[in-house]
């Protein structure tokens, strides 16, 4: 077993301190997030408000007509018991046309549309509330792939990437995310009936502990195997990260000149500040 | 004879060197009316840490008509100070540096040797690699400095040690990172572990001061510290917070302890040379 335990009380300091301070330093106060009713957003909602102060973080609830009347609640839950504003907005509207267009259109499209419009909505929010959308993609999601490019990726900053979805529920339970948003299975809910564990074909908590000893441990896949873990279940948890590098960078740009962006023009981020 | 040190763990602006500045005269004045000897920044304190393109365009001579130093040395009449900036050569190689400044003068400067060029570092990708390590004589008594990987190798402390330095004082920008389930980040425990152990191995007062602060996704995660030639810690910082820590270092300790325990006395240098000699030369 494999021992993915975190000192969330450091996790806490330090994720608020992130948020706090790459915030305020481009010259914001504010966050926009979008509350889908699971655990990521909510965690990092929580982090927002103890970051920059509850009146200072705004809820985006934006729901499909197909999504469960669960999530609706369960954002709910974080938006009452932290006080924050919120707004609902139902993407059906927007979706539905370019759905419409495809009477053939498979799940994995159809979630792909509802992730990018969602992201449409929320950095529209961004401009109307003055604030920076916060990312809920965690660490399993991010090395699987298992989200949307330009979708559910897109932010302007993400507390919760180097967190995997069982140190995520270690810090929920910590900051007081209510109980039944921990417990239920995560889900994309993009579809009725989808569950992530359901997807991907195996569970959070069998392959964050591949993915610990891949990733942060630098374990070889023999390695792994002669932890146990199953040789077939490695060999394709490998495959996936390698096969969604893609999805962790900014698009290659063709070398042409001496100086390139992204090769040789470098420069962080909080350049300036 | 007491020395009373100050180390300020600050944050910095990336890449903004008269902000840095503005922050250091801020520090300077705070620490004297702590009556501070001499006050420590952490590396690269003028400038910020993760560099990269920008490096050009920070660096600085440490010479009284250079438009940063100059208010800085000014400052030096008061008390003794050790900035951390990018220094360039005549001929245009930059390094990663520390200078000691007393009474107006630039006593020493130190260009960090050990440029890590791993993991998430990139330090030799931008910068010149420093090939000295000298202890310098200060009103304190005999000081060395080194910044940050220098010190994760035992042999720049190992020097300073035999070049007579009885105060190391070293500086950091040091990223967290390694939360596991334990209170402390893994990459504070390494640092604070080998400070302790050269303050006790070298019988010799040692300082730490690391800056806080992020950039990007980074935080550095500050927790200066300052050790006795006993090993005691004597004081430390919080961490991630800016922070000034001011302690009074009794200097009278370094020759109680080694009168108690001669490691110093007892190192065996020829020892040591004929069998670096003959583990270099053995091609």
């Amino acid at each position: 077993m494999v021992d993915l335990t975190i000192n969330t009380d450091v996790a806490h300091q330090i994720l608020v301190g992130f948020i706090k301070s790459e915030v305020t330093r481009v010259g914001y106060s504010r966050a926009v997030i979008n509350l889908s009713g699971g655990l990521d957003s909510a965690i990092a909602c929580v982090l927002a408000v103890d970051a920059l102060g509850a009146e200072n973080v705004f809820a985006l609830r934006l729901p499909y007509r197909t999504s469960s009347p669960d999530s609706l609640e369960h954002a709910q839950l974080i938006i009452d018991e932290f006080k924050i504003k919120s707004e609902t907005i139902d993407i059906t509207q927007m979706v539905d046309p370019l759905i419409k267009r495809d009477p053939n259109m498979s799940n994995q499209r159809k979630g792909n549309i509802m992730a990018r419009a969602r992201m449409i909505a929320l950095y529209d929010q961004t401009e109307v509330f003055k604030g920076l959308p916060i990312g809920t993609s965690n660490k399993t999601e991010i090395l699987l792939g298992y989200s949307t490019l330009w979708g559910d990726m897109a932010s302007a900053i993400n507390p919760i990437g180097d967190l995997y979805k069982t140190q995520i529920r270690q810090l929920a339970r910590a900051v007081n995310v209510p109980a039944p948003i921990i417990d239920k299975p995560p889900s994309a809910d993009l579809w009725v009936g989808q569950t992530d564990e359901g997807e991907l074909g195996f569970t959070y908590n069998d392959v964050d502990q591949l993915l610990y000893l891949l990733v942060d441990q630098r374990y070889s896949p023999q390695e792994c195997v002669e932890e146990g873990f199953n040789e077939k279940f490695v060999t394709s948890v490998i495959t996936r990260i390698r096969r969604n590098q893609f999805k962790r960078m900014m698009p290659p740009i063709a070398k042409l000149s001496n100086r390139t962006i992204g090769y040789d023009f470098l420069y962080l981020r909080d350049w300036g500040t | 004879m007491k020395l009373n040190l100050s180390l300020a763990q600050i944050a910095t602006k990336l890449g903004d060197v008269e902000a840095n500045l503005e922050k250091h005269i801020t520090y300077i004045k705070q620490a004297k009316t702590q009556k501070a000897d001499l006050l420590v920044f952490p590396e690269l304190s003028l400038t910020g840490y993760v560099l990269q393109d920008l490096v050009a365009s920070v660096a600085h001579k440490p010479t009284e008509d250079d438009p940063i130093f100059k208010h800085l040395l000014k400052a030096s009449r008061d008390l003794d100070l050790v900035v951390g900036f990018v220094d360039e050569d005549s001929r245009h190689r930059f390094y990663i540096a520390s200078a000691y400044l007393s009474a107006g003068t630039v006593m020493h400067v130190h260009h960090k040797v050990y440029l890590p060029t791993y993991g998430l570092f990139d330090e030799g990708r931008f910068f010149a690699w420093g090939d000295s390590i000298r202890s310098f004589d200060t009103r304190f008594g005999r000081v060395g400095m080194l910044i940050c990987e220098d010190f994760w190798h035992a042999s720049p402390p190992y020097l300073l040690w035999l070049d007579g330095a009885d105060i190391m004082l070293f500086s950091s920008a040091s990223p967290g990172r390694g939360l596991t389930d334990k209170e402390k980040l893994e990459s504070a425990r390494w640092v604070e572990r080998v400070s302790k152990a050269y303050a006790s191995m070298f019988t010799s007062f040692v300082a730490h001061c690391n800056r806080v602060g992020f950039e990007d996704g980074l935080l550095f995660w500050g927790g200066a510290t300052v050790n006795d030639p006993n090993g005691e810690l004597l004081a430390q910082g919080p961490y991630f917070e800016e922070s000034l820590i001011t302690t009074k270092l009794d200097l009278n300790q370094i020759r109680r302890t080694r009168a108690r325990l001669p490691l110093l006395r007892d190192e065996r240098t020829a020892l040591v040379q004929k069998e670096l000699d003959r583990i270099l030369s053995r091609g």
